[in-house]
């Protein structure tokens, strides 16, 4: 497995809204209440006590076009972000949204990463759970319809803002990447119930790091009446774009105190093996990683391995046995050992004349 | 032997001065100019765009072994860069020598090497409005008809083989003129659009 990347870079490809980590927590957020996507919805239970009162966060909402990048039309729903934080980490014996990663909880990590690229993020949580500390601090999405499991904040989710599509994050995801996002967000297809990765375990979609369009919330009520409870059946069945996902390891989520020790390991040594290396992007590269330079993290030691990164994260079109590579201005062979502070340019075939 | 970009027209008369030589009884140059279709697809201009670090060194390179093959006086390659129109001067060459022989034979060596191992890219813009990256985009549809980068920077094996490397997208003046029996690459199924 190669390294990860972060980007430190000037302008992303998509635009990044600022976090919204740092708004304060709404004080007693109520339960919001379910409001009913299609009033046909069968299943919809009666509202609580308090009004409809989806739980805005304290900053202006991002006009809606500006998390619906690509494939979709203006008129997509705007996508927001949803950290599901409602489990009961049975097999971890601990609150998975608390585990830390260098110096981070997963909560964090996943509620950071969303916010890079989506307008507004709520964490899903229980009822019970809204003052939990290490929730209360984001803007909070409580579970309003009855049952149990991840489609109850999904659901919870599309009832509180209708007009909005969801992209949805597990909470037991460590390796969670941009380019998981950026995938995700670029081929995003409103038209479907939801965008969804294949697993690459069982081939099956991955409900839980997935956008979630407004038009699947009659169903997943349906659904959900006629006794459903598993999102994945819910795809299965009622259909959804399905993505091979170019950064696998993104969706492989820890259940397990052993896991969670795996992943620390694996996501500790990357980071020691990490460097920063100085990018230059020409023509058809350029055009498509929408940037003409940039500098990354990443622990790849050849440039054969920060192609495979960089192809991954951006999506180029060039093979590597399309390309040429130079390191500090010098032609370069693929298995060149890269330092710190390297440049590396890639060179796609050349048409001087 | 000296290799530069230009972000203007290419002054010939200019570059031709620099080329003189009392001992000089040839003078060959060759210009790429920008022609006006490509594959079949009507071209409306060209962007050119190099990554000018490396470019230099490369195209330095290239003269300086043109020079060790033919016993030349001097060499000169200038190239565009930035958005050129039809019957723009994408490229010049030149080279002087005591004979003619070698000025022809040098000449042709340097375009081709230029055209093969120079990180400059060109993009075609069309008359329908469309545009792309040559040698880029339809290889990365089909990667297998591509052939492969050279794995050495000095390898005889262009970056972009091509069955008509000599002009097909461009005039060539007098002396140049296109021969293909040079032509030792794989072809790669899509013809540069160049000189």
């Amino acid at each position: 497995m190669t390294g990860r990347l972060t980007r430190s870079g000037p302008t992303p490809a998509i635009p990044a809204i600022p976090a919204i980590a740092a708004i304060p927590a709404i004080a007693a957020i109520p339960a919001i209440a379910a409001i009913p996507a299609t009033p046909t919805t069968p299943t919809t239970p009666a509202s609580p006590a308090s009004p409809a009162s989806p739980a805005t966060p304290a900053t202006p909402a991002t006009p809606a076009t500006a998390a619906s990048p690509s494939r979709g039309s203006a008129a997509a729903p705007p996508v927001f972000g949803l950290v599901l934080a409602g489990g009961s980490s049975s097999r971890m014996q601990r609150d998975k949204a608390t585990l830390e990663y260098r110096g981070k909880t997963q909560l964090e990590r996943a509620v950071e990463l969303a916010a890079k690229y989506l307008p507004e993020v709520f964490v899903s949580v229980r009822a019970g759970q809204a003052a939990d500390p290490s929730r209360a601090r984001y803007p909070l999405i409580v579970d309003s319809v009855p049952g149990e499991g991840p489609i109850v904040g999904i659901r919870s989710a599309l009832a509180a803002r209708p007009e909005a599509a969801w992209l949805v994050l597990a909470c037991d995801l460590p390796f969670l990447s941009d380019a998981a996002l950026e995938q995700l967000l670029a081929e995003r297809d409103p038209t479907a119930n939801a965008t969804a990765f294949r697993s690459a375990h069982d081939g099956l979609p991955e409900p839980l790091c997935a956008i979630w369009e407004p038009k699947s919330a009659a169903q997943l009520a349906a659904y959900q009446a006629g006794d459903g409870r598993c999102p994945r059946k819910f795809l299965i069945r009622h259909g959804a774009r399905i993505l091979e996902p170019r950064d696998r390891r993104a969706l492989e989520n820890i259940n397990t105190p052993d896991e969670y020790r795996q992943a620390l390991r694996s996501l500790d040594g990357e980071a020691s093996a990490a460097m920063q290396l100085k990018i230059q992007y020409y023509a058809l590269m350029r055009e498509q990683a929408g940037r003409s330079d940039e500098t990354v993290d990443t622990t790849a030691s050849t440039p054969a391995d920060l192609y495979s990164e960089l192809k991954a994260r951006y999506g180029f079109t060039l093979s590597r046995e399309q390309l040429k590579v130079a390191v500090n201005s010098e032609f370069a062979s693929w298995s060149h050992k890269l330092a710190a502070g390297d440049s590396v340019v890639f060179i796609p075939p050349v048409a001087g004349g | 032997m000296r290799f530069r970009f230009a972000n203007h027209a290419i002054d010939t008369a200019a570059a031709r001065a620099e080329l003189l030589d009392p001992g000089a009884g040839g003078f060959v140059t060759f210009e790429g100019w920008v022609r006006d279709f490509n594959e079949g697809r009507e071209v409306t201009a060209l962007e050119y765009e190099t990554y000018q670090v490396l470019a230099v060194k490369e195209g330095e390179r290239i003269l300086t072994e043109a020079a060790a093959r033919f016993p030349v006086r001097h060499a000169l390659c200038i190239h565009r860069v930035g958005r050129l129109a039809l019957t723009d001067m994408a490229v010049w060459v030149g080279v002087s020598a005591t004979h003619r022989g070698e000025a022809f034979d040098a000449c042709r060596f340097v375009i081709d090497a230029v055209k093969h191992r120079v990180p400059i890219w060109k993009k075609e813009h069309y008359r329908n409005g469309d545009s792309g990256w040559v040698n880029c985009e339809a290889c990365a549809a089909a990667p297998h008809a591509a052939a492969p980068h050279a794995a050495a920077p000095h390898a005889a094996a262009p970056h972009a083989a091509a069955p008509h490397a000599a002009a097909p997208h461009t005039a060539a003046s007098g002396a140049a003129a296109p021969s293909h029996d040079h032509q030792t690459v794989p072809s790669h199924g899509h013809e540069p659009n160049a000189a």
